[in-house]
Protein backbone atom coordinates (compact mmCIF):
# COMPACT_ATOMS: atom_id res chain seq x y z
CA UNK A 1 0.00 0.00 0.00
CA UNK A 2 2.77 2.34 0.89
CA UNK A 3 4.61 1.67 -2.25
CA UNK A 4 1.70 1.81 -4.30
CA UNK A 5 0.97 5.75 -2.80
CA UNK A 6 4.98 6.62 -3.37
CA UNK A 7 4.80 5.13 -6.79
CA UNK A 8 1.72 7.40 -7.34
CA UNK A 9 4.18 10.53 -6.21
CA UNK A 10 6.95 9.39 -8.59
CA UNK A 11 3.79 9.42 -11.29
CA UNK A 12 2.68 12.85 -10.22
CA UNK A 13 6.57 13.98 -9.95
CA UNK A 14 6.99 12.92 -13.64
CA UNK A 15 3.92 14.50 -14.61
CA UNK A 16 5.42 17.95 -12.77
CA UNK A 17 8.67 17.41 -14.80
CA UNK A 18 6.56 17.42 -17.94
CA UNK A 19 4.23 20.47 -17.03
CA UNK A 20 6.98 23.30 -15.92
CA UNK A 21 8.93 23.32 -18.57
CA UNK A 22 5.99 22.75 -21.14
CA UNK A 23 3.99 25.77 -19.76
CA UNK A 24 6.73 27.96 -19.81
CA UNK A 25 7.17 27.37 -23.45
CA UNK A 26 3.70 27.73 -24.23
CA UNK A 27 3.80 30.99 -22.14
CA UNK A 28 7.12 32.35 -23.57
CA UNK A 29 7.62 31.05 -26.75
CA UNK A 30 4.12 29.76 -28.80
CA UNK A 31 1.59 32.63 -27.21
CA UNK A 32 4.16 35.33 -28.33
CA UNK A 33 3.41 33.86 -31.66
CA UNK A 34 -0.09 34.50 -31.84
CA UNK A 35 0.12 38.08 -30.52
CA UNK A 36 2.57 38.87 -33.27
CA UNK A 37 -0.59 37.14 -35.58
CA UNK A 38 -2.84 39.50 -33.91
CA UNK A 39 -0.96 42.41 -33.93
CA UNK A 40 0.13 42.09 -37.58
CA UNK A 41 -3.47 42.03 -38.83
CA UNK A 42 -5.08 44.27 -36.37
CA UNK A 43 -5.91 47.98 -37.44
CA UNK A 44 -4.83 50.56 -36.21
CA UNK A 45 -7.17 51.57 -33.41
CA UNK A 46 -6.56 48.19 -31.67
CA UNK A 47 -2.57 48.56 -32.94
CA UNK A 48 -2.08 51.60 -31.15
CA UNK A 49 -2.30 50.97 -27.72
CA UNK A 50 -2.21 53.83 -24.96
CA UNK A 51 1.28 53.47 -24.05
CA UNK A 52 2.70 54.54 -27.13
CA UNK A 53 2.31 58.02 -27.33
CA UNK A 54 3.91 58.60 -30.25
CA UNK A 55 0.54 57.16 -32.43
CA UNK A 56 -2.06 59.29 -31.02
CA UNK A 57 -3.71 61.29 -32.99
CA UNK A 58 -0.75 60.78 -36.01
CA UNK A 59 -2.23 60.87 -39.18
CA UNK A 60 0.51 59.11 -40.71
CA UNK A 61 -0.65 55.97 -39.13
CA UNK A 62 -3.87 55.42 -41.50
CA UNK A 63 -1.68 54.80 -43.90
CA UNK A 64 -0.58 50.95 -42.15
CA UNK A 65 -4.57 49.75 -42.28
CA UNK A 66 -3.13 46.63 -44.10
CA UNK A 67 0.74 46.10 -43.01
CA UNK A 68 0.30 43.16 -45.37
CA UNK A 69 -0.76 44.86 -47.93
CA UNK A 70 1.92 47.26 -47.46
CA UNK A 71 4.54 44.64 -47.67
CA UNK A 72 3.50 43.74 -51.04
CA UNK A 73 2.85 46.59 -52.77
CA UNK A 74 5.68 48.49 -51.58
CA UNK A 75 8.55 47.57 -53.99
CA UNK A 76 11.44 48.40 -51.19
CA UNK A 77 10.36 45.03 -48.96
CA UNK A 78 10.54 42.60 -51.58
CA UNK A 79 13.46 43.64 -52.60
CA UNK A 80 14.87 43.84 -48.96
CA UNK A 81 13.87 40.12 -47.94
CA UNK A 82 15.37 39.09 -51.87
CA UNK A 83 18.31 40.75 -50.74
CA UNK A 84 18.44 39.04 -47.39
CA UNK A 85 18.09 35.79 -49.02
CA UNK A 86 20.47 35.89 -51.66
CA UNK A 87 23.22 37.16 -49.12
CA UNK A 88 22.10 34.60 -46.59
CA UNK A 89 22.57 31.81 -49.13
CA UNK A 90 26.04 33.63 -50.61
CA UNK A 91 27.35 33.42 -46.92
CA UNK A 92 26.34 29.96 -46.28
CA UNK A 93 28.36 28.90 -49.47
CA UNK A 94 31.32 30.48 -48.62
CA UNK A 95 30.95 29.29 -44.53
CA UNK A 96 30.99 25.89 -46.75
CA UNK A 97 33.91 26.51 -48.45
CA UNK A 98 35.83 27.44 -45.87
CA UNK A 99 34.52 24.91 -43.81
CA UNK A 100 34.60 21.62 -45.53
CA UNK A 101 38.22 21.50 -45.50
CA UNK A 102 38.58 23.05 -42.73
CA UNK A 103 36.48 20.34 -40.87
CA UNK A 104 38.22 17.25 -42.94
CA UNK A 105 41.64 18.61 -42.54
CA UNK A 106 40.33 18.38 -38.42
CA UNK A 107 38.85 14.92 -38.52
CA UNK A 108 41.78 13.56 -40.24
CA UNK A 109 44.25 15.26 -37.66
CA UNK A 110 45.87 12.49 -35.01
CA UNK A 111 43.27 12.91 -31.76
CA UNK A 112 45.46 14.99 -29.73
CA UNK A 113 45.49 17.99 -32.52
CA UNK A 114 42.21 17.72 -32.96
CA UNK A 115 41.11 17.81 -29.87
CA UNK A 116 43.16 21.42 -29.74
CA UNK A 117 42.07 22.33 -32.92
CA UNK A 118 38.39 21.69 -32.07
CA UNK A 119 38.76 24.13 -29.51
CA UNK A 120 40.16 26.99 -31.27
CA UNK A 121 36.76 26.23 -33.72
CA UNK A 122 34.53 26.64 -30.45
CA UNK A 123 36.37 29.18 -28.68
CA UNK A 124 35.32 31.87 -30.38
CA UNK A 125 31.76 30.97 -30.42
CA UNK A 126 31.93 31.43 -26.32
CA UNK A 127 33.28 34.85 -27.04
CA UNK A 128 31.20 37.52 -27.16
CA UNK A 129 29.26 38.02 -30.92
CA UNK A 130 28.86 41.56 -31.06
CA UNK A 131 32.59 42.12 -30.44
CA UNK A 132 33.76 40.11 -32.75
CA UNK A 133 31.97 42.00 -35.04
CA UNK A 134 33.25 44.87 -33.53
CA UNK A 135 36.59 43.08 -33.86
CA UNK A 136 36.48 43.70 -37.38
CA UNK A 137 35.52 47.37 -37.49
CA UNK A 138 38.76 47.92 -36.39
CA UNK A 139 40.31 45.73 -39.07
CA UNK A 140 38.30 47.04 -42.38
CA UNK A 141 38.64 50.94 -41.35
CA UNK A 142 39.97 53.32 -43.60
CA UNK A 143 42.60 53.69 -40.98
CA UNK A 144 42.37 50.37 -40.08
CA UNK A 145 44.51 47.25 -40.03
CA UNK A 146 44.34 46.41 -43.55
CA UNK A 147 44.06 48.81 -45.00
CA UNK A 148 47.41 49.89 -42.91
CA UNK A 149 49.26 47.28 -43.71
CA UNK A 150 48.86 47.14 -47.36
CA UNK A 151 49.83 50.48 -47.58
CA UNK A 152 52.91 49.99 -45.78
CA UNK A 153 53.33 46.91 -48.15
CA UNK A 154 52.75 49.64 -50.97
CA UNK A 155 50.61 47.35 -52.64
CA UNK A 156 47.86 50.38 -52.51
CA UNK A 157 48.41 54.19 -52.03
CA UNK A 158 45.30 54.92 -50.81
CA UNK A 159 42.99 53.32 -48.55
CA UNK A 160 40.29 51.32 -49.79
CA UNK A 161 36.71 51.50 -48.52
CA UNK A 162 35.92 48.02 -46.98
CA UNK A 163 33.54 49.52 -44.22
CA UNK A 164 29.46 49.92 -45.33
CA UNK A 165 29.58 47.86 -48.20
CA UNK A 166 28.55 44.62 -48.97
CA UNK A 167 31.59 43.04 -48.52
CA UNK A 168 31.78 44.17 -45.08
CA UNK A 169 28.73 42.22 -44.13
CA UNK A 170 29.85 38.95 -46.12
CA UNK A 171 33.14 38.63 -44.22
CA UNK A 172 30.90 39.76 -40.99
CA UNK A 173 28.66 36.85 -41.77
CA UNK A 174 31.19 34.49 -42.46
CA UNK A 175 33.39 35.25 -39.32
CA UNK A 176 30.41 34.85 -37.15
CA UNK A 177 28.79 31.83 -38.55
CA UNK A 178 32.07 29.28 -39.23
CA UNK A 179 31.85 27.84 -36.21
CA UNK A 180 28.17 26.32 -36.87
CA UNK A 181 29.43 24.94 -40.43
CA UNK A 182 32.46 23.43 -39.21
CA UNK A 183 31.13 21.94 -36.36
CA UNK A 184 28.60 19.30 -37.67
CA UNK A 185 30.66 18.79 -40.83
CA UNK A 186 33.19 17.63 -38.68
CA UNK A 187 30.48 15.33 -36.61
CA UNK A 188 29.98 13.66 -39.98
CA UNK A 189 33.45 13.63 -41.45
CA UNK A 190 34.73 12.42 -38.20
CA UNK A 191 31.78 9.38 -37.96
CA UNK A 192 32.96 8.49 -41.95
CA UNK A 193 34.87 5.60 -42.48
CA UNK A 194 38.00 7.12 -43.70
CA UNK A 195 39.81 3.79 -45.21
CA UNK A 196 37.05 4.33 -47.59
CA UNK A 197 38.77 7.00 -49.43
CA UNK A 198 41.82 4.94 -49.39
CA UNK A 199 40.54 2.22 -50.61
CA UNK A 200 39.30 4.14 -53.49
CA UNK A 201 41.98 6.03 -54.61
CA UNK A 202 44.03 2.46 -54.48
CA UNK A 203 41.53 0.89 -56.40
CA UNK A 204 42.82 3.44 -59.11
CA UNK A 205 40.42 6.71 -58.44
CA UNK A 206 41.76 9.88 -58.53
CA UNK A 207 41.28 12.22 -55.47
CA UNK A 208 38.72 14.24 -56.83
CA UNK A 209 36.63 11.41 -57.57
CA UNK A 210 37.10 9.65 -54.59
CA UNK A 211 35.70 12.93 -53.19
CA UNK A 212 33.12 13.36 -55.38
CA UNK A 213 31.95 9.98 -55.30
CA UNK A 214 32.44 8.83 -51.63
CA UNK A 215 32.86 12.03 -49.08
CA UNK A 216 30.49 14.36 -50.21
CA UNK A 217 28.14 11.69 -50.32
CA UNK A 218 28.73 10.27 -47.07
CA UNK A 219 29.50 13.92 -45.54
CA UNK A 220 25.84 15.21 -46.93
CA UNK A 221 23.71 15.22 -43.78
CA UNK A 222 26.13 17.26 -42.14
CA UNK A 223 26.53 20.05 -45.06
CA UNK A 224 22.29 20.05 -44.96
CA UNK A 225 22.74 20.79 -41.47
CA UNK A 226 25.74 23.26 -41.54
CA UNK A 227 24.43 25.33 -44.15
CA UNK A 228 20.95 25.74 -42.47
CA UNK A 229 22.62 26.49 -39.34
CA UNK A 230 24.30 29.24 -40.95
CA UNK A 231 21.44 30.35 -43.38
CA UNK A 232 18.90 30.82 -40.57
CA UNK A 233 20.09 33.26 -38.64
CA UNK A 234 22.30 34.74 -41.05
CA UNK A 235 18.60 35.41 -42.85
CA UNK A 236 17.54 37.85 -39.76
CA UNK A 237 20.82 38.99 -38.99
CA UNK A 238 20.61 42.67 -37.47
CA UNK A 239 23.94 43.36 -35.67
CA UNK A 240 26.51 43.01 -38.74
CA UNK A 241 24.55 44.63 -41.41
CA UNK A 242 24.04 47.43 -39.02
CA UNK A 243 27.88 47.78 -37.67
CA UNK A 244 29.66 46.98 -41.15
CA UNK A 245 26.81 47.21 -43.69
CA UNK A 246 26.35 50.50 -45.55
CA UNK A 247 22.87 52.53 -45.39
CA UNK A 248 21.82 50.93 -48.81
CA UNK A 249 22.58 47.86 -47.62
CA UNK A 250 19.47 47.09 -46.06
CA UNK A 251 18.63 43.75 -44.95
CA UNK A 252 15.26 42.36 -43.61
CA UNK A 253 16.35 42.03 -39.77
CA UNK A 254 17.74 45.62 -39.68
CA UNK A 255 14.52 46.42 -41.33
CA UNK A 256 12.36 44.88 -39.22
CA UNK A 257 14.19 46.44 -36.33
CA UNK A 258 14.12 49.99 -37.66
CA UNK A 259 10.72 49.79 -38.51
CA UNK A 260 9.66 48.85 -34.91
CA UNK A 261 12.33 51.23 -32.95
CA UNK A 262 12.65 53.91 -35.43
CA UNK A 263 9.46 53.98 -37.06
CA UNK A 264 7.73 53.12 -34.31
CA UNK A 265 5.17 50.97 -36.46
CA UNK A 266 4.21 48.07 -34.61
CA UNK A 267 1.91 45.89 -37.25
CA UNK A 268 4.25 46.41 -39.86
CA UNK A 269 7.11 45.29 -37.80
CA UNK A 270 4.68 42.32 -37.12
CA UNK A 271 3.83 41.82 -40.75
CA UNK A 272 8.02 41.77 -41.87
CA UNK A 273 8.39 39.77 -38.98
CA UNK A 274 5.44 36.78 -39.71
CA UNK A 275 6.39 36.89 -43.88
CA UNK A 276 10.06 36.49 -42.16
CA UNK A 277 9.22 33.50 -40.39
CA UNK A 278 6.94 32.28 -43.38
CA UNK A 279 10.05 32.35 -45.50
CA UNK A 280 12.34 30.43 -42.50
CA UNK A 281 9.27 27.46 -41.96
CA UNK A 282 10.83 25.11 -44.66
CA UNK A 283 14.41 25.49 -43.41
CA UNK A 284 13.33 25.09 -40.00
CA UNK A 285 11.07 22.13 -40.05
CA UNK A 286 14.09 20.69 -42.55
CA UNK A 287 16.77 21.49 -39.96
CA UNK A 288 14.61 20.03 -37.29
CA UNK A 289 14.08 16.89 -39.00
CA UNK A 290 17.35 16.43 -39.43
CA UNK A 291 18.28 16.68 -36.11
CA UNK A 292 15.63 14.64 -34.66
CA UNK A 293 16.88 11.71 -37.45
CA UNK A 294 20.73 12.83 -36.38
CA UNK A 295 19.40 12.26 -31.91
CA UNK A 296 17.48 8.78 -33.03
CA UNK A 297 20.99 7.57 -34.84
CA UNK A 298 22.90 8.03 -31.94
CA UNK A 299 20.41 6.51 -29.33
CA UNK B 1 47.51 12.78 -51.67
CA UNK B 2 50.63 15.05 -50.99
CA UNK B 3 49.21 18.41 -53.33
CA UNK B 4 45.70 17.37 -51.24
CA UNK B 5 46.97 17.61 -47.92
CA UNK B 6 48.91 20.33 -48.90
CA UNK B 7 45.65 22.34 -49.85
CA UNK B 8 43.83 21.21 -46.97
CA UNK B 9 46.74 22.09 -44.25
CA UNK B 10 47.07 25.97 -46.01
CA UNK B 11 42.97 26.52 -45.31
CA UNK B 12 43.36 25.46 -41.90
CA UNK B 13 45.77 27.80 -41.26
CA UNK B 14 44.03 30.58 -43.52
CA UNK B 15 40.62 29.32 -41.48
CA UNK B 16 42.35 29.50 -37.80
CA UNK B 17 44.06 32.97 -38.82
CA UNK B 18 40.69 34.58 -40.11
CA UNK B 19 39.23 33.44 -36.34
CA UNK B 20 42.40 34.45 -34.63
CA UNK B 21 43.87 38.08 -36.14
CA UNK B 22 40.85 40.09 -35.42
CA UNK B 23 40.59 39.22 -31.93
CA UNK B 24 44.48 39.38 -31.19
CA UNK B 25 44.03 43.24 -33.19
CA UNK B 26 41.87 44.15 -30.22
CA UNK B 27 43.72 42.83 -28.00
CA UNK B 28 46.68 44.51 -28.92
CA UNK B 29 45.06 48.25 -30.06
CA UNK B 30 43.63 47.96 -26.41
CA UNK B 31 46.95 48.78 -24.68
CA UNK B 32 47.66 51.75 -27.56
CA UNK B 33 48.20 54.67 -25.55
CA UNK B 34 46.50 56.91 -28.62
CA UNK B 35 43.13 58.26 -28.27
CA UNK B 36 42.45 57.53 -31.84
CA UNK B 37 41.77 54.01 -32.00
CA UNK B 38 44.38 52.61 -34.76
CA UNK B 39 46.90 54.86 -34.78
CA UNK B 40 49.91 53.95 -32.60
CA UNK B 41 51.04 55.98 -29.79
CA UNK B 42 52.72 53.73 -27.78
CA UNK B 43 51.93 51.13 -24.81
CA UNK B 44 49.81 51.72 -22.45
CA UNK B 45 47.13 50.97 -19.79
CA UNK B 46 45.46 53.84 -19.24
CA UNK B 47 42.52 52.60 -20.94
CA UNK B 48 41.76 50.15 -18.30
CA UNK B 49 41.68 52.10 -15.91
CA UNK B 50 39.23 54.72 -17.08
CA UNK B 51 36.93 51.54 -17.58
CA UNK B 52 37.07 50.48 -14.28
CA UNK B 53 36.47 54.57 -13.36
CA UNK B 54 33.04 54.53 -15.23
CA UNK B 55 30.03 53.71 -13.35
CA UNK B 56 27.51 53.25 -16.42
CA UNK B 57 30.12 50.30 -17.72
CA UNK B 58 30.80 48.87 -14.06
CA UNK B 59 26.28 49.54 -13.78
CA UNK B 60 25.83 47.33 -16.81
CA UNK B 61 28.24 45.04 -16.35
CA UNK B 62 26.69 44.07 -12.69
CA UNK B 63 23.16 43.97 -14.17
CA UNK B 64 24.60 41.82 -16.98
CA UNK B 65 25.87 39.28 -14.53
CA UNK B 66 22.89 39.22 -12.03
CA UNK B 67 20.63 38.40 -15.27
CA UNK B 68 23.29 35.41 -16.74
CA UNK B 69 23.58 34.21 -13.40
CA UNK B 70 19.64 33.92 -13.03
CA UNK B 71 19.08 32.51 -16.08
CA UNK B 72 21.89 29.92 -16.51
CA UNK B 73 20.54 28.32 -13.30
CA UNK B 74 16.65 28.44 -14.26
CA UNK B 75 17.44 27.43 -17.41
CA UNK B 76 19.68 24.19 -16.20
CA UNK B 77 16.61 23.25 -14.10
CA UNK B 78 13.71 23.93 -17.04
CA UNK B 79 16.15 22.42 -19.53
CA UNK B 80 17.06 19.27 -17.73
CA UNK B 81 13.69 19.08 -17.03
CA UNK B 82 12.60 19.07 -20.52
CA UNK B 83 15.85 16.62 -21.81
CA UNK B 84 14.70 13.89 -19.29
CA UNK B 85 10.92 14.22 -20.18
CA UNK B 86 12.14 13.68 -23.96
CA UNK B 87 14.47 10.84 -23.13
CA UNK B 88 12.77 9.21 -20.14
CA UNK B 89 9.33 9.48 -20.03
CA UNK B 90 8.17 7.70 -23.24
CA UNK B 91 5.28 8.80 -25.18
CA UNK B 92 3.07 11.65 -23.91
CA UNK B 93 0.10 13.66 -24.75
CA UNK B 94 1.83 16.75 -27.10
CA UNK B 95 5.18 15.26 -26.87
CA UNK B 96 5.40 16.41 -30.44
CA UNK B 97 4.78 19.92 -29.93
CA UNK B 98 6.86 19.57 -26.68
CA UNK B 99 9.95 19.00 -28.74
CA UNK B 100 9.10 21.21 -31.45
CA UNK B 101 8.78 23.98 -28.87
CA UNK B 102 12.37 23.11 -27.11
CA UNK B 103 14.45 23.17 -30.51
CA UNK B 104 12.93 26.12 -32.15
CA UNK B 105 14.19 28.99 -29.90
CA UNK B 106 17.35 28.21 -30.81
CA UNK B 107 17.01 28.31 -34.63
CA UNK B 108 14.93 31.11 -34.56
CA UNK B 109 16.30 34.89 -35.71
CA UNK B 110 16.58 37.11 -32.78
CA UNK B 111 14.58 40.02 -34.37
CA UNK B 112 11.63 37.39 -34.21
CA UNK B 113 11.91 35.88 -30.88
CA UNK B 114 12.91 39.48 -29.38
CA UNK B 115 9.84 41.20 -30.87
CA UNK B 116 7.28 38.68 -30.16
CA UNK B 117 8.29 38.42 -26.48
CA UNK B 118 7.76 42.08 -26.07
CA UNK B 119 4.42 42.10 -27.70
CA UNK B 120 3.69 39.48 -25.22
CA UNK B 121 5.00 41.62 -22.28
CA UNK B 122 3.31 44.73 -23.54
CA UNK B 123 -0.27 42.54 -23.98
CA UNK B 124 0.19 40.93 -19.95
CA UNK B 125 0.92 44.50 -18.65
CA UNK B 126 -2.08 45.99 -20.53
CA UNK B 127 -4.42 42.29 -19.04
CA UNK B 128 -3.36 41.56 -16.09
CA UNK B 129 -0.73 44.42 -14.54
CA UNK B 130 2.11 42.43 -15.10
CA UNK B 131 5.52 43.13 -15.78
CA UNK B 132 4.57 46.87 -14.35
CA UNK B 133 8.30 47.54 -15.75
CA UNK B 134 10.69 45.89 -18.12
CA UNK B 135 14.13 45.48 -17.65
CA UNK B 136 15.91 42.35 -14.91
CA UNK B 137 12.61 40.45 -14.89
CA UNK B 138 11.43 40.63 -18.74
CA UNK B 139 15.27 39.82 -19.92
CA UNK B 140 15.78 36.93 -17.51
CA UNK B 141 12.41 35.22 -18.92
CA UNK B 142 13.31 35.80 -22.54
CA UNK B 143 16.90 34.80 -21.77
CA UNK B 144 15.31 31.68 -19.68
CA UNK B 145 13.38 30.21 -22.70
CA UNK B 146 16.21 30.56 -25.23
CA UNK B 147 19.08 29.06 -23.15
CA UNK B 148 16.95 26.45 -21.51
CA UNK B 149 16.61 24.89 -25.47
CA UNK B 150 20.31 24.68 -25.59
CA UNK B 151 20.38 22.79 -22.15
CA UNK B 152 17.61 20.64 -22.67
CA UNK B 153 19.22 19.72 -25.94
CA UNK B 154 22.91 18.69 -24.39
CA UNK B 155 21.06 16.76 -21.58
CA UNK B 156 19.14 14.87 -23.96
CA UNK B 157 21.90 13.64 -25.89
CA UNK B 158 23.19 12.87 -22.92
CA UNK B 159 20.60 10.83 -21.71
CA UNK B 160 20.22 8.71 -24.93
CA UNK B 161 23.67 8.44 -25.23
CA UNK B 162 23.55 6.53 -21.61
CA UNK B 163 23.11 3.20 -20.96
CA UNK B 164 19.56 2.89 -19.44
CA UNK B 165 20.80 -0.29 -17.85
CA UNK B 166 22.26 1.30 -14.43
CA UNK B 167 18.50 3.30 -14.21
CA UNK B 168 16.90 -0.56 -14.69
CA UNK B 169 19.06 -2.22 -12.32
CA UNK B 170 18.12 0.53 -9.27
CA UNK B 171 14.33 0.23 -10.24
CA UNK B 172 14.14 -3.73 -10.09
CA UNK B 173 15.92 -3.89 -7.18
CA UNK B 174 13.26 -1.52 -5.57
CA UNK B 175 14.07 1.80 -6.08
CA UNK B 176 11.22 4.19 -6.98
CA UNK B 177 11.47 6.13 -10.11
CA UNK B 178 12.24 9.49 -7.82
CA UNK B 179 14.92 8.07 -5.83
CA UNK B 180 16.38 6.52 -9.02
CA UNK B 181 16.53 10.06 -10.62
CA UNK B 182 18.12 11.78 -7.77
CA UNK B 183 21.07 9.07 -6.97
CA UNK B 184 21.75 7.69 -10.19
CA UNK B 185 20.45 10.32 -13.44
CA UNK B 186 21.27 13.33 -12.21
CA UNK B 187 24.72 12.63 -11.00
CA UNK B 188 25.49 10.78 -14.24
CA UNK B 189 24.37 13.40 -16.25
CA UNK B 190 26.03 16.16 -14.17
CA UNK B 191 28.80 16.93 -16.43
CA UNK B 192 26.25 17.65 -19.36
CA UNK B 193 24.40 19.72 -16.82
CA UNK B 194 27.08 22.12 -15.94
CA UNK B 195 28.37 22.45 -19.55
CA UNK B 196 24.30 23.77 -20.20
CA UNK B 197 24.74 25.67 -17.53
CA UNK B 198 27.94 27.29 -18.66
CA UNK B 199 26.36 28.03 -22.11
CA UNK B 200 23.39 29.60 -20.85
CA UNK B 201 25.46 31.71 -19.22
CA UNK B 202 27.75 32.95 -21.88
CA UNK B 203 24.37 32.60 -23.85
CA UNK B 204 22.54 35.42 -21.80
CA UNK B 205 26.04 37.35 -21.21
CA UNK B 206 26.46 37.48 -24.69
CA UNK B 207 22.92 38.36 -26.00
CA UNK B 208 22.08 41.89 -27.60
CA UNK B 209 18.88 41.61 -29.74
CA UNK B 210 16.81 40.37 -27.41
CA UNK B 211 17.42 42.00 -24.55
CA UNK B 212 17.47 45.44 -26.57
CA UNK B 213 13.69 44.54 -27.09
CA UNK B 214 12.60 43.30 -23.83
CA UNK B 215 14.25 45.98 -21.27
CA UNK B 216 13.03 49.21 -20.77
CA UNK B 217 14.02 52.61 -20.25
CA UNK B 218 17.42 52.52 -17.78
CA UNK B 219 17.77 48.98 -17.54
CA UNK B 220 20.94 49.11 -19.68
CA UNK B 221 22.58 45.36 -20.54
CA UNK B 222 26.70 45.28 -21.17
CA UNK B 223 26.26 44.07 -24.48
CA UNK B 224 23.53 47.35 -25.19
CA UNK B 225 25.95 49.59 -23.78
CA UNK B 226 28.60 48.33 -25.93
CA UNK B 227 26.60 48.39 -29.02
CA UNK B 228 25.30 52.06 -28.29
CA UNK B 229 29.33 53.30 -27.99
CA UNK B 230 30.70 50.88 -30.82
CA UNK B 231 27.81 52.53 -33.19
CA UNK B 232 29.82 55.54 -32.91
CA UNK B 233 32.99 53.88 -34.14
CA UNK B 234 35.93 52.36 -33.00
CA UNK B 235 37.25 53.43 -29.05
CA UNK B 236 40.14 52.34 -27.16
CA UNK B 237 38.29 52.05 -24.05
CA UNK B 238 35.96 49.70 -26.08
CA UNK B 239 38.91 47.33 -26.99
CA UNK B 240 39.76 47.44 -23.06
CA UNK B 241 36.61 45.73 -22.36
CA UNK B 242 36.60 43.54 -25.07
CA UNK B 243 40.24 42.18 -24.08
CA UNK B 244 38.82 41.79 -20.51
CA UNK B 245 35.48 40.03 -21.71
CA UNK B 246 38.31 37.55 -24.42
CA UNK B 247 40.73 36.74 -21.49
CA UNK B 248 37.73 35.84 -19.39
CA UNK B 249 36.20 33.56 -21.74
CA UNK B 250 38.95 31.72 -22.82
CA UNK B 251 40.25 31.18 -19.45
CA UNK B 252 36.49 29.83 -18.69
CA UNK B 253 36.79 27.55 -21.41
CA UNK B 254 40.11 26.46 -21.33
CA UNK B 255 39.45 25.52 -17.49
CA UNK B 256 36.05 23.62 -18.20
CA UNK B 257 38.32 21.61 -21.02
CA UNK B 258 40.64 20.67 -18.96
CA UNK B 259 38.49 19.05 -16.53
CA UNK B 260 36.14 17.13 -19.03
CA UNK B 261 39.63 15.93 -20.98
CA UNK B 262 40.09 15.15 -16.73
CA UNK B 263 37.19 12.94 -15.94
CA UNK B 264 37.10 11.37 -19.94
CA UNK B 265 40.79 10.12 -19.17
CA UNK B 266 39.57 9.14 -15.48
CA UNK B 267 36.25 7.28 -16.60
CA UNK B 268 37.94 6.44 -19.89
Amino acid sequence: MIAVAGFRRDMLWQRFTIAIPYLWLLVFFLAPFAIILKISLADPIIAQPPFTPFFDGQGGVAATVDSYLFLLTDKLYAVTYLKSVFMAAVATLLCLALGFPMAYGIARADEGTRNLLLLLIVLPFWISFLLRVYAWMGLLNNHGVINNVLIWLQVIDKPIAFMYTDFAIYVGLVYSYLPFMVLPLYATLERMDLDLVDAAQDLGARPSQAFWDITWPLARPGVIAGCLLVFIPAMGEYVIPYLLGGPESLLIGRVLFDEFFVNRDWPLASAVAIVLLLLLVVPIVFLQRSQARDAEGHA
Amino acid sequence: MKRRSRFILSVLAFGYAFLYVPLASVIFYSFNDSRLATVWGGFSTRWYGELFRNDQVLDSAFLSLRIALTVATLATIFGTMAGMALTRFGRFRGRTLFSGMITSPMVMPEVITGLSLLLLFVSLQQLIGWPAQRGFGTITIAHTTFAMAYVAIIVQSRLSAMDESLEEAAMDLGGRPLRVVFDITLPLIAPAMIAGWLLAFTLSLDDLVISSFVSGPGASTLPMLIFSKVKLGVTPDINALATLIILFVTSGVLIAWWISRRAQRQTG
